[in-house]
C-alpha cells in the first residue's frame, strides 16, 4: 500500500471503497513498526485503539451514516498537545507518567472529524530545543540520514510525517518548532497566526508567541488540516472571533501579480551556500509564475534571537512552576525527605536545557531586572512589529530560506546552547510578531539534505499565504524520502 | 501619631461561578476536591477563561469606593511556591507598570474623615491547606483545591486610619456595601479577610495576617499599638516584619518568614488579553447600582422625616430596609420605619432569625396604617407583630384572634372611666388636687381595657371629668 499519498487521494481511494480504514491504519502501523528503530519519531503509541476505530469508521461508511472528514486518517500528535487516555508527557521525565483527563481543542476537534491518533511523538523537552535532541527518550533522527538532526523541537511530527509513519501530524510553534523539522525532513509546516488555533491543551511553553499548527506532506493537507483546527474557541480566550474561511478552496489561484520580499537579514550572513543557491532558484521559479520580488530589509531582525530568548525563557520559567510532582507526574516516593526537599528533589528531574531557561527566565523578571530585560524584549517585539506592518504595505508576503544551514549531525551542536538559539534567526520573526509563516520543501541538497523555503504573510493572512505555497511547491518535484 | 492601613480580601460570593472556569464559586460545605476542573487544578495544558460578571462586580464596586476605572484593564501572574496554589502563581492584577486595575485611587468619608483607597484588583483565591488532626506539629498536610480560582477583589486603602475604632467603623461599611451592592455577603466564613499594616509614632511599620475574621482585626490593632507603645517606651526598636494574629490567645506573633522579601517575578498573563472597558458600559453599570447607603439615609430623613438616627439604622441593613421598601406607603413610612427598626430589630437580632421570619411587608404596612388611624395602640401593635412574625398570620385575623382592637368610642370608654372612678374613689380625690397623679388611674383603665383603650383619649376624658 502507498502510504505517502495526500490527504486528498486518501479520501477518493476510501470512498471508492479500493482501500479501507482498517488496512490503511494497519499498513501505517507496519510501517512504524519497519522504521521507527532507525528514526524513533514515537514516545508512545495507541495500536489497539487505533485499529478499533478504524473498524467503526469503516462500518459507518459502509453503512452509509455521517463520518467525520477525515475518514480514519493516521495522525500522529506532539507530546505536549493533552490527549485523554494516552499519555502526555512532553518528552520529560517530570510527566513520565501524566495522563491528561481531557482532550486539547485541536485534539476534540480531530476525533470528532474520524481522524485517528495513533501515537504520541517526539519533541524537545516541554518544546525547549531545534533539534530534538533535548528529549528524555532519546533523540530523534531524519529519515533522509539518521546519523542527522531531523529539526525540532517538532522532530517526531516532521519525522513521522516524512517517514510515511502518519498522515498529518500536529506539532507546536514557538520559535520555529514547526517549521524547523519541516525544512529539516522535507515536509510542509505551517505556524498559524496567534490567536488563529485554539492552545487550549498545548502544555505552555512561551504562551505569548507559541501556535498549534498542521505537518503534511503537501500544502493541501495542511489547509485541509487547518480547516478543521482554525477558529475561536472558548476555552483560549486568545483566539479570534473571525469568520470561518475555507482554505482548500482555490487553492490554486497562483501568484501572478503578488509582490514578494527577500528578507535581506535573513538572506546574507551565515546562510549554508545551497541553501542561498536554493532560495534564489525558488524566487525566479516564483518569478517565472508572475510574482514580483524586492528586496526587504528588516533591521531589527538582528535583535530577535536575545528578544525572544528572554521572553519565551520568562514565559517558561512561570509556566514550569506546576511541576511539584504533588497532584500528576512521575515515580518519586516522598519517603525521607522534608517537604521542601522533595520538591527539590522532583525539580532536579529536569533536563538541562529546561533547566537552563527556568533560571534565565527567573533572572530576567527578578525584582530590579524586569525593566533591563523582560521590557527591552517586549518593546523589540514592538519595533519589530511595525516594521513587519510596514513592509506589508509594501509587499502580500516575505520570503527567506527557513533554516539557514543544512542539517547536522547528531550530537554535533548539542553543547554549545548560543549556536543553537542563533539557528533560530529566521524562524523566531513570525513568533515574535504574531505572523504566519509556512515551510515548503523546496530541494534537496548535494549530500542528500532537505532545504525548505519559508514564507510569510501578514496576520489571518493563511488564505493567501497557503495560495502561494501551493504555487511554490508545484514547481518543484522532490525524491522520496531513502528509508 | 498611629497610621493604619488595609488590605481586604473579598470573596464575589454572589457570582454563580470561579474566576476562570466553569467550577461553583460557593466551596462550601462539600467534599474535599470535589469542585475542581483542569482549569483551576492548574493541570498542563489548561488555559484561563476569564469570568466576565467578575469584571462587572467589580467595576461596581470600585465605582461604590470612588476609584477611577481605567480605559483597559490586564492581568498578571504572581509567581510563588506553595501547596495550595496548583499553578505556581496566582492570577492577580498589578499596576506597577501603569494603572491597569479595576480600581485606584478612590475614597470613602467616614465621620468626616477621608479614607483613600489606593486600589482594587480582582485575582483568585488559592486552594486550602488542611493539617490533619489540627495540630500544628502533625505530620501530614491535606491540600483542598475546592477554594482555588474562587473569585477575589483585594482592596488596599493608604495608611490613613488613626486608631481600630475608624478600622472597625470603615469596616462596617465597606460590609454594608458589598452587601448591598450584591457583591458579596461579607458574613459568610471566609469571604472577608483584613490584613492591616500599622505603625506607632517612631516605630517601624509591622503588618498583621492572618486575620480570620473582620472582627478580629481591631482586637490586633489595640494588641500591635499597646505592643509597640511599651517598645517605644523602653527604647526597645520594633522590628519591620509581618506578625500572625493568634486567634486562640488573642496577641499578635512574628511570623518569622521572609515573606516581604520574596520576589514575585510579576510577569503579564497573555493567557487573558488586555480588557478595553467601554465608558458606555460603565456608565451603564452606575445607573443600575443599587442606591448607597449613604445616599439612602439621606432620601429617608429627607423625603420621610424618619429621624436621622433611624434612618442610619435602617439604611445599613440590606434585609431591613428592603423589607422598609416594599412595606411603606407616603403617608405610613415614618411609622414602617419605627416599627422596623424598635419592634422588630429586637425580635429578630441575628441572621438565623432573620431568616425565619414569617413576616411580610403587607404585615408592617397594615400595622402601621392601623396605628395612624388609631385603630389599635402602639403597646397592643407590638403584640400583633410578634404574632405575625411567629405565626404569619394577617393582622386582620390576629387582631380578632388576639382582641387587640382599639376601645375607641368614647361612650363605651366613658362607661369604664365610671366605673374605675367608682372602685378607685380616694384616688380620684388625689387626682383632683395634684393632676401629675392621674397616671394611676390611666393605669387602672389600661388594665381593665388590657391596653387596647387609646391613652390619649382616656386622658382627655378624665381631664374632662375631673376638670382641670
Amino acid at each position: 500500500m502507498n502510504l505517502g499519498i495526500s490527504a486528498t487521494e486518501y479520501l477518493s481511494l476510501i470512498r471508492n471503497g479500493e482501500i479501507s480504514a482498517e488496512e490503511f491504519i494497519a499498513s501505517t502501523l507496519d510501517r512504524v513498526h519497519a522504521v521507527e528503530g532507525k528514526v524513533h519519531a514515537y514516545i508512545t503509541m495507541d495500536e489497539q485503539n487505533a485499529l478499533n476505530k478504524a473498524r467503526s469508521i469503516d462500518k459507518k461508511i459502509k453503512a452509509k451514516e455521517r463520518t467525520g472528514l477525515f475518514l480514519g486518517m493516521p495522525i500522529s500528535i506532539k507530546d505536549n498537545i493533552c490527549t485523554s487516555g494516552i499519555r502526555t508527557t512532553c518528552a520529560s521525565k517530570v510527566l513520565e507518567n501524566f495522563v491528561s483527563p481531557y482532550d486539547a481543542t485541536v485534539v476534540s476537534k480531530l476525533k470528532y472529524e474520524d481522524a485517528i491518533i495513533i501515537g504520541k511523538v517526539n519533541l524537545d523537552e516541554f518544546a525547549m530545543g531545534s533539534t530534538t535532541e533535548f528529549s528524555y527518550f532519546g533523540p530523534s533522527r531524519n529519515p533522509w540520514n539518521p546519523e542527522y538532526v531531523p529539526g525540532g523541537s517538532s522532530g517526531g511530527s516532521g519525522v513521522s510525517v516524512s517517514a510515511l509513519e502518519c498522515m498529518i501530524s500536529l506539532g507546536s510553534d514557538t520559535g520555529g518548532s514547526v517549521r524547523s523539522p519541516a525544512s529539516f525532513c522535507s515536509v510542509v509546516g505551517l505556524k498559524p497566526t496567534y490567536g488563529l488555533v485554539s492552545r487550549y491543551g498545548l502544555v505552555s511553553y512561551a504562551h505569548s508567541i507559541e501556535q498549534i499548527g498542521p505537518v503534511a506532506r503537501k500544502v493541501q493537507d495542511v489547509a485541509f488540516v487547518l480547516n478543521t483546527i482554525a477558529g475561536h474557541d472558548p476555552h483560549d480566550d486568545t483566539t479570534v472571533e473571525k469568520g470561518a474561511v475555507d482554505y482548500v478552496e482555490d487553492l490554486d489561484a497562483g501568484i501572478k501579480g503578488k509582490k514578494i520580499g527577500l528578507v535581506q537579514q535573513m538572506t546574507e550572513d551565515g546562510v549554508d551556500k545551497e541553501v542561498s543557491a536554493a532560495t534564489n532558484s525558488a524566487i525566479s521559479k516564483l518569478q517565472d509564475l508572475g510574482a514580483e520580488c524586492i528586496p526587504i530589509s528588516l533591521d531589527s531582525i538582528v535583535h530577535s534571537v536575545a528578544a525572544y530568548y528572554t521572553i519565551a525563557s520568562a514565559e517558561a520559567s512561570s509556566n514550569l512552576e506546576r511541576y511539584d510532582n504533588l497532584r500528576y507526574g512521575f515515580d518519586l516516593g516522598t519517603e525521607g525527605y522534608e517537604f521542601k526537599a522533595y520538591v527539590s528533589k522532583v525539580r532536579s528531574n529536569f533536563g538541562p536545557e529546561v533547566i537552563r531557561r527556568m533560571l534565565l527566565g527567573a533572572f530576567v523578571l527578578s525584582a530590579g531586572y524586569y525593566g533591563k530585560y523582560y521590557l527591552k524584549a517586549q518593546k523589540v517585539r514592538a519595533m519589530m512589529k511595525s516594521q513587519i506592518d510596514e513592509a506589508f504595505k509594501k509587499v502580500d508576503f516575505l520570503i527567506a530560506p527557513t533554516m539557514p544551514i543544512l542539517p547536522f549531525k547528531i550530537g554535533e551542536k548539542i553543547n554549545n546552547p548560543l549556536t543553537l538559539y542563533l539557528l533560530d534567526i529566521n524562524t523566531i520573526m513570525a513568533n515574535l510578531t504574531g505572523i504566519p509563516a509556512i515551510s515548503v520543501p523546496f530541494a534537496i541538497s548535494n549530500m542528500g539534505l532537505p532545504i525548505g523555503i519559508q514564507i510569510f504573510a501578514n496576520s489571518f493572512q493563511e488564505k493567501s499565504l497557503l495560495q502561494a505555497s501551493y504555487a511554490l511547491q508545484q514547481t518543484t518535484r522532490l525524491p522520496e524520502v531513502p528509508l | 501619631m498611629t497610621k493604619i492601613g488595609l488590605e481586604i480580601h473579598c470573596q464575589l460570593t454572589k457570582l454563580e461561578s470561579k474566576l476562570f472556569c466553569y467550577c461553583k464559586a460557593d466551596y462550601r460545605d462539600i467534599p474535599p476536591n470535589s469542585n475542581i476542573c483542569p482549569i483551576c487544578m492548574g493541570l498542563p495544558g489548561a488555559l484561563p477563561m476569564l469570568n466576565k460578571k467578575a469584571v462587572e462586580k467589580a467595576t461596581v464596586l470600585s465605582l461604590a469606593l470612588g476609584c477611577q476605572i481605567p480605559k483597559q484593564i490586564s492581568f498578571f501572574r504572581k509567581n510563588y511556591f506553595y501547596p495550595d496554589l496548583p499553578k505556581g502563581f496566582q492570577i492577580t492584577q498589578y499596576n506597577a507598570y501603569g494603572k491597569t486595575s479595576i480600581g485606584s485611587d478612590g475614597a470613602i468619608q467616614i465621620e468626616g474623615r477621608e479614607i483613600k483607597i489606593r486600589r482594587i484588583q480582582i485575582e483568585e483565591d488559592p486552594g486550602r491547606l488542611v493539617y490533619e488532626g489540627s495540630s500544628e506539629k502533625t505530620q501530614i498536610t491535606l491540600v483542598d483545591y475546592n477554594r482555588a480560582g474562587t473569585p477575589l477583589v483585594e482592596i488596599v486603602t493608604e495608611p490613613d486610619f488613626e486608631n481600630p475604632r475608624q478600622v472597625r467603623i470603615f469596616l462596617n461599611i465597606l460590609a454594608d456595601l458589598l452587601e448591598n451592592l450584591d457583591v458579596s455577603d461579607p458574613y459568610l466564613e471566609g469571604a472577608m479577610r483584613v490584613d492591616g499594616n500599622i505603625s506607632v509614632e517612631k516605630a517601624n511599620r509591622v503588618e498583621i495576617k492572618n486575620v480570620g475574621s473582620f472582627r478580629d482585626i481591631e482586637k490586633a490593632l489595640h494588641f500591635e499599638i499597646t505592643r509597640q507603645q511599651s517598645l517605644v517606651e523602653r527604647n526597645i526598636p520594633v522590628v519591620a516584619e509581618t506578625r500572625h494574629w493568634d486567634e486562640a490567645r488573642k496577641i499578635t506573633f512574628s511570623s518569622r518568614s521572609k515573606e516581604e522579601e520574596q520576589d514575585y517575578r510579576y510577569l503579564p498573563e497573555a493567557d487573558i488579553p488586555i480588557i478595553h472597558l467601554v465608558q458606555s458600559k460603565i456608565e451603564a453599570l452606575k445607573d443600575n447600582m443599587p442606591e448607597s447607603v449613604v445616599a439612602k439615609k439621606e432620601r429617608y430623613v429627607k423625603k420621610y422625616g424618619i429621624t436621622p438616627q433611624v434612618g442610619d439604622v435602617l439604611s445599613s441593613d440590606k434585609f431591613y430596609s428592603d423589607l422598609f421598601e416594599k412595606a411603606h406607603t407616603d403617608t405610613n413610612a415614618k411609622e414602617v420605619a419605627n416599627i422596623i427598626t424598635t419592634d422588630l430589630m429586637g425580635v429578630a437580632d441575628t441572621r438565623e432569625k432573620k431568616i425565619e421570619l414569617k413576616i411580610t411587608p403587607r404585615h408592617i404596612s397594615d400595622l402601621a396604617d392601623a396605628i395612624l388611624n388609631n385603630q389599635i395602640t402602639r403597646n397592643s401593635g407590638k403584640l400583633a407583630l410578634q404574632e405575625m412574625v411567629k405565626t404569619g398570620k394577617s393582622f386582620s385575623e390576629i387582631i380578632v384572634s388576639l382582641d387587640l382592637g382599639n376601645v375607641n368610642d368614647e361612650s363605651s370608654l366613658e362607661k369604664i372611666i365610671d366605673e374605675i372612678f367608682e372602685e378607685e374613689k380616694k384616688a380620684v380625690l388625689e387626682a383632683r388636687q395634684n393632676p401629675d397623679t392621674v397616671n394611676y388611674i390611666v393605669g387602672k383603665i389600661m388594665r381593665k381595657t388590657k391596653g387596647k383603650a387609646d391613652p390619649s383619649t382616656t386622658l382627655e376624658i378624665i381631664r374632662k371629668k375631673l376638670s382641670f
